[in-house]
């Protein structure tokens, strides 16, 4: 495999979707290659930062208005 | 080699700190771990809500609607939009509970009614910008490889506050073209597969790996302005 087969196969790889011979393939070429082996690391190091994103704490004033229209909605009054 | 400069230095060390809370991603553990750990009284509250117990509902609703937020947030990229997507999806996650069967977790469920709903917002107000119908030109396969190429310094995310990291994300997914960064919400932040992202987005298998490829390298890119060594710490924008 070459660096751009490397590429091209980046994605299936990190998530454990490669078939066995195309992955001993890719690590093969990953330990010569040294600039794959960093595209590798910070493509997976992207996606682990992106993964800890958190959720967004609703504005108080934003989750009032949420539940008052679903109790609307669902013909509850208010609690 | 790629023929572009590279920067001596080791390969980026096994996550450590605040990623290790995350999910590991490797070719030798390729499981991904729930973004949400389903709580066992979930299946009780589902049951009862579609019985018409609103309460057991509207408890579901304060469990995920952070969740859901950020969703329609980051897909819409508008505050009214995000908003509006969020009430709506609750409003018809509710009316179709009965159609909730239960071969997947509520939460994914819920997430592909909320996608749908910041989806068609999204295409209201970018009609000439976003259009899953139309295939993405992949153009030449070389254009995927980097064309600028440093290691990373070791950890820098360590150097960034929680809520840095959350304006990093945030600002990096606002610059990708909503077709990539579409797929990578669903699939990478709300940890859907990839099926279930072909099926919520109604495109096939192979277009959302093509998509998702291409929306990883770009963030990879594009976080690299931060983590590179040598660059100064960025100060992410408010």
């Amino acid at each position: 495999m070459n660096c751009k087969g490397v590429i091209r196969e980046i994605s299936n790889y990190i998530d454990g979707e490669l078939d066995a011979v195309a992955k001993h393939e890719l690590e093969h070429h990953l330990t010569e290659c040294h600039d794959c082996t960093v595209v590798v690391d910070q493509t997976k190091k992207s996606i682990e930062i992106l993964c800890d994103s958190q959720p967004i704490p609703l504005p108080v004033e934003l989750s009032s208005r949420l539940h008052a229209a679903l109790r609307e909605k669902l013909g509850k009054k208010p609690s | 080699m790629f023929g572009v400069i590279v920067m001596s230095g080791n390969p980026i060390p096994p996550p450590v700190g605040w990623l290790a809370r995350t999910r590991t991603l490797s070719a030798s553990n390729p499981h991904r771990l729930p973004s949400t750990v389903v709580r066992e009284d979930e299946p009780v509250l589902v049951a009862a809500a579609k019985k018409g117990d609103t309460a057991a509902f509207e408890e579901l609703v304060h469990r995920y609607e952070s969740k859901i937020f950020r969703l329609t947030t980051n897909i819409t990229h508008n505050r009214e939009d995000a908003e509006d997507a969020m009430q709506d999806a609750f409003l018809k996650a509710y009316a179709h509970l009965d159609g909730f069967q239960g071969d997947s977790r509520f939460y994914t469920w819920l997430v592909r009614i909320a996608a749908n709903e910041a989806l068609m917002r999204l295409r209201k107000r970018r009609p000439n910008q976003f259009s899953l119908d139309e295939p993405i030109e992949t153009g030449n396969e070389s254009e995927l490889l980097p064309r600028e190429l440093q290691d990373w310094r070791p950890n820098p995310e360590k150097e960034y506050s929680d809520a840095e990291r959350q304006r990093i994300v945030s600002e990096v997914i606002q610059t990708l073209e909503p077709d990539y960064r579409v797929v990578l919400v669903l699939r990478d932040i709300e940890d859907l597969s990839t099926q279930e992202t072909a099926d919520t987005l109604g495109l096939s298998v192979t277009a959302v790996k093509s998509r998702l490829l291409r929306a990883r390298l770009k963030l990879r890119e594009k976080l690299d302005r931060y983590f590179r060594q040598g660059a100064p710490r960025q100060e992410a924008p408010n």
